[in-house]
């Protein structure tokens, strides 16, 4: 019968690829961990649900718009580190802005996803930017913009009536 | 040929003279899981096996997904369109003739590999997901009425759930689930109260493609039978595993898919009873499938023709033929005993990793294994993993009532098949290791 371990597996590489250092910082696991604004909002204006039917990943967006900027945003769902810490960023970075500049950011965040290097110089984009080692995964970015396709939705009006889609 | 040749030296030694203990350990995992099972020869008639990805040989431990296809089966499909290609059972020409034979000859194993005699009882079709929705159309909208009831399985593919949901939108028949333990198999007593309701069908997977369960199938035909159902069975997961024998199983429908098991995509088959067959109205109209035609009305072919309206995947079938003759060449109990040794030596390693949680029964089940590590994501252990050259699947594995029932969102799922060595039992254990430390531990 088959002994596996008789044979010491030759060629353990320990090393951490670097592509992997670089999806997986510190930052992003930190936000996996311990996200920011998780939780219901009480009083939200806007309010969305949004799933990726491939892998079940849900996550819900709720907004509350006062005097035409986010006053506060949070989320609430399940999915990987990568969905979970853009959720979790985009409720920090979008905080204080008009809709229309969350959008704006949004657009930026899409393009440094797709690897467009300049944007790494980019204050607005903030901790974001820790998440641009997911262009180097191209199946991974769908899940850094599902919280993002939330906001989009939210942002198109669609769903402004606080309602969970 | 020389591929046929290489089966032959590969399938040769496969009678239980050599002893298990005289078991190589290459890196290809030349090991013999009792019975002299040369897997170095094996792994050399799958090409892909051999290719790296990300810099590391491939560990292709995605199989219940879809299973690589051996030489002799690319072979043959390619001499088939070199060679033999016209379209089937039209022309009086030589190739047609010869492309006819392919077609029908494909059948015939196919059938062989199902367990029955008469090749007319296999219907092809594009996959296991067709063959139930042709059996929930044909048969369903036939039969079944508002009322009527259905059972299911808390553990079925979509592929055996939606085709009864639009059914039952159709008809307003009801559908019934049949509960599942903790353990991951079904609650036969939970079964018992359904069947109480005198249900017209039961429909259920044969083998679980994420907790790799294998049901009782033989009883649960026979509690159906009593109660008056037919039966149809999900063989998706089964038939790569195991020469089914569609009598001793007893059910009525059996469906399966080529590509989990050697043969190309987009083709598979159904089994009927011959009479349910006959009884069926057609699936799809067209050419191939009449008998006569006239303007308003016309006549149905015989069966299986009946159900094989246009030109159908030829050169699919008459790989998927060859995928069957390929298993039938190992032999069943050649690949079950080599798997059971994985399955083991799997359960072993696994065990011993701390904050990883296996799902599914420990005996009476395949080597697919549904896993959670920690609070690592699956998606993210599948990245980590990848970058190792190890293919492993994350997410519900279309079971998403299955994974609620979990209360989880997805799994991680390595799924095993004859041609996986031990060696990557290793490989895999290392990748989850890697996976601990990139996320800087388990938590
Ligand atoms: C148990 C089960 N049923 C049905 C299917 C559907 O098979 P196919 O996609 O080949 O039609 C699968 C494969 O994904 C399966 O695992």
């Amino acid at each position: 019968m088959i002994e596996p371990r008789s044979e010491p597996p030759g060629t353990i590489d320990r090393e951490i690829p670097s592509s992997l250092n670089q999806l997986y910082q510190e930052v992003i696991l930190d936000h996996y961990r311990k996200p920011r604004n998780k939780g219901h909002l009480d009083g939200a204006t806007h309010a969305i649900t949004m799933n990726n039917p491939l892998c079940g990943d849900v996550i819900e967006l709720m907004l509350r718009v006062e005097g035409g900027s986010i006053a506060e945003a949070r989320f609430l769902g399940r999915g990987c580190s990568i969905s979970l810490a853009s959720a979790s960023m985009l409720t920090g970075r979008v905080r204080g802005k008009s809709l229309e500049q969350a959008l704006e950011l949004s657009r930026k965040f899409t393009h440094l996803l797709h690897g467009e290097g300049a944007l790494l110089s980019d204050d607005d984009l903030g901790d974001l930017r820790t998440l641009a080692g997911v262009s180097k995964f191209p199946v991974r970015i769908k899940c850094a913009l599902l919280a993002w396709n939330c906001l989009e939705e939210l942002g198109d009006g669609t769903d402004a009536d606080g309602g969970s889609g | 040929m020389a591929e046929m040749t290489d089966t032959k030296q590969a399938t040769g030694t496969l009678a239980s003279e050599r002893p298990p203990e005289a078991a190589g350990r290459g890196d290809a995992g030349d090991v013999s899981a009792g019975g002299g099972w040369d897997l170095a020869a094996i792994r050399a008639q799958f090409p892909i096996l051999s290719r790296e990805v990300h810099g590391h040989p491939l560990a292709y431990l995605d199989n219940a997904a879809s299973s690589q296809q051996p030489l002799r089966v690319l072979n043959r499909v390619e001499r088939y369109l070199r060679e033999e290609h016209a379209n089937v059972h039209r022309g009086v020409h030589q190739l047609s003739a010869e492309a006819t034979e392919a077609y029908e000859g494909a059948r015939r194993s196919v059938a062989a590999h199902a367990g029955t005699r008469d090749p007319a009882e296999i219907v092809f079709t594009r996959g296991t997901t067709e063959a139930v929705n042709l059996v929930a159309s044909s048969w369903g909208d036939a039969f079944i009425g508002a009322g009527d009831e259905i059972v299911l399985t808390k553990m079925e593919h979509h592929s055996n759930l939606v085709p009864w949901q639009l059914l039952a939108g159709r008809t307003g028949c009801k559908l019934g689930f049949v509960d599942v333990t903790s353990e991951g198999t079904l609650d036969l007593d939970d079964y018992d109260r359904l069947l109480g309701k005198r249900p017209r069908l039961v429909a259920c997977t044969h083998v679980s493609n994420s907790l790799g369960t294998v049901n009782p199938v033989r009883e649960i035909v026979d509690r159906a039978h009593a109660a008056g159902a037919l039966t149809l069975i999900d063989g998706a997961q089964a038939a790569p595993h195991m020469l089914t024998d569609v009598a001793k199983l007893g059910c009525d429908f059996y469906a399966f898919s080529s590509h989990k098991m050697c043969g190309p995509t987009g083709v598979g088959a159904l089994w009927a009873r011959r009479e349910l067959l006959e009884e069926m109205p057609p699936y799809q109209g067209g050419g191939e499938m009449i008998s006569d035609v006239k303007l308003e009305r016309s006549s149905w072919a015989k069966v299986p023709h009946k159900f094989e309206a246009g030109t159908p995947n030829i050169s699919g079938v008459v790989g998927f033929g060859e995928a069957a003759r390929f298993l039938a060449d190992l032999g069943s109990e050649a690949i079950a005993s080599h798997e059971d040794a994985l399955k083991r030596a799997v359960f072993e390693r696994l065990d011993e990793i701390e904050g990883l949680h296996l799902y599914g029964p420990r005996e009476g089940r395949t080597a697919v294994f549904s896993f959670t590590y920690g609070d690592i994501h699956p998606h993210d252990l599948s990245t980590i993993l990848d970058q190792r050259g190890i293919a492993i699947r994350a997410g519900h594995h279309c079971n998403q009532p299955l994974m609620d029932h979990y209360g989880i969102s997805s799994t991680a799922r390595a799924s095993f098949y004859f041609y996986n060595s031990p060696r990557e039992i290793d490989v895999l254990c290392e990748g989850l290791a890697l996976a601990a430390e990139v996320f800087g531990g388990i938590a």
